[in-house]
C-alpha cells in the first residue's frame, strides 16, 4: 500500500482485498450504538459529575451537535469508500482517492473507529502499543490490528496536513 | 456548533412588567401611556465572576500524539512547540491545563475539544488546586 498526495487529492494505492476491507468497515466501526463503553467514550461528561446543571444541560443542547458532527465524518468517508465497491477479486490493487477537503472527515471518522473499537475491547496500553501483532488469531487481534491500520492512515493524513 | 447556554444558576432573569403609568404625551389630545421597559436583572455569585475555569484535556492512549498537537494548535491556535509541551504534558502526567478564564469560553474550547474526541473537561480553578499554564 501507498499513501502520497496528488493536487488535491490523497491517493491510497496499491491496495490489497484485505486492506480494502478494513478500509470498508470505518464507518460500521465508527458507530457505538449497541456499545455503553464506546457511547460513553465518545459522549465524555464535560466536567466533574457535581456539575450537575452543566452536565444536563450538555446532554441536551451539545451532545446531539457532537452526534451530527461525527455521523457528518463518517458519511463523508462512506461516500469516498463508494469507489472500493465490488466484489473481493476487483478489489486487488485498487486505488483510493480521498480529496483534500476530505481530511479532516478522514481523521475525525477513524479517530471515532479507533476510540470505539478501543473501548469494545478494552485494550490495554501495552496492547496498543503492540505495532506488531499478528492479526490473524482471534477477532481481538484483528480488532487491535484495525486500530492500528487506522492510526497509520491517520498520521499519514497528519503528515500531509503538515 | 451552536453555543450552549448559560446555567440558570448563573443568571437570573427577572423580567417585571409595570402597568402603571410612568409618563404621559399628549397626542392628539389625549394622554398616552407608556409601559415601563422590562427590565433584565442579571446576577452572578461573586464566586462566579472570581475564579477562573481551567480547560483541561486528559490522557487517553488511543488518540495519536501527532493528532492532539494538531487539535491544540487548531482550537487555542498555540504555536507548535507549546501544543506539544501540553501534549507531552497529558501523556506524562495524565492531565494538562490547557487555558483558563471566563466560564463561557471555557464551555466554548471543551466543545471544541469534544469535537476532535479529546477527553476533556472544565474546573473551576480553586476547587483542584491547579496553576494555569498559559
Amino acid at each position: 500500500m501507498e499513501i502520497r498526495r496528488c493536487n488535491d487529492e490523497i491517493e491510497i494505492s496499491e491496495l490489497d482485498p484485505f486492506l480494502a476491507e478494513l478500509l470498508r468497515q470505518i464507518p460500521a466501526s465508527a458507530d457505538p450504538k449497541g456499545t455503553t463503553v464506546a457511547e460513553q467514550r465518545l459522549f465524555s461528561p464535560p466536567a466533574h459529575e457535581t456539575e450537575t446543571d452543566l452536565c444536563k444541560e450538555w446532554k441536551l443542547y451539545v451532545e446531539p451537535e457532537l452526534r451530527r458532527l461525527f455521523q457528518t465524518a463518517t458519511e463523508t468517508v462512506a461516500t469516498d469508500l463508494q469507489q472500493l465497491n465490488g466484489s473481493e477479486k476487483t478489489l486487488a490493487n485498487r486505488v483510493l482517492r480521498i480529496p483534500w477537503k476530505h481530511a479532516d472527515a478522514w481523521l475525525s471518522a477513524l479517530n471515532q473507529a479507533r476510540l470505539v473499537i478501543a473501548a469494545k475491547y478494552n485494550f490495554s496500553d501495552a496492547e496498543l502499543g503492540d505495532h506488531f501483532r499478528s492479526p490473524i488469531g482471534s477477532r481481538r487481534d484483528l480488532s487491535l490490528f484495525q486500530v492500528n491500520f487506522y492510526g497509520f492512515l491517520q498520521e499519514c493524513i497528519l503528515r500531509e496536513v503538515g | 456548533m451552536s453555543r450552549m447556554p448559560r446555567r440558570e444558576c448563573s443568571r437570573v432573569a427577572q423580567k417585571k412588567q409595570f402597568k402603571e403609568p410612568i409618563g404621559a404625551l399628549w397626542e392628539k389630545g389625549g394622554a398616552t401611556t407608556i409601559e415601563r421597559p422590562a427590565i433584565e436583572k442579571e446576577t452572578r455569585s461573586k464566586e462566579d465572576l472570581d475564579l477562573p475555569w481551567l480547560v483541561i484535556v486528559h490522557n487517553d492512549p488511543v488518540n495519536l500524539m501527532s493528532y492532539v498537537t494538531m487539535v491544540f494548535q487548531r482550537v487555542f491556535g498555540y504555536p507548535r512547540e507549546k501544543a506539544e509541551r501540553h501534549m507531552l504534558e497529558v501523556h506524562h502526567k495524565g492531565r494538562s491545563v490547557l487555558w483558563s478564564g471566563m466560564r463561557e469560553r471555557a464551555e466554548l474550547y471543551v466543545q471544541q475539544l469534544h469535537g476532535y474526541l479529546l477527553l476533556a473537561t472544565l474546573e473551576k480553578a480553586a476547587c483542584y488546586g491547579d496553576s494555569p499554564l498559559q
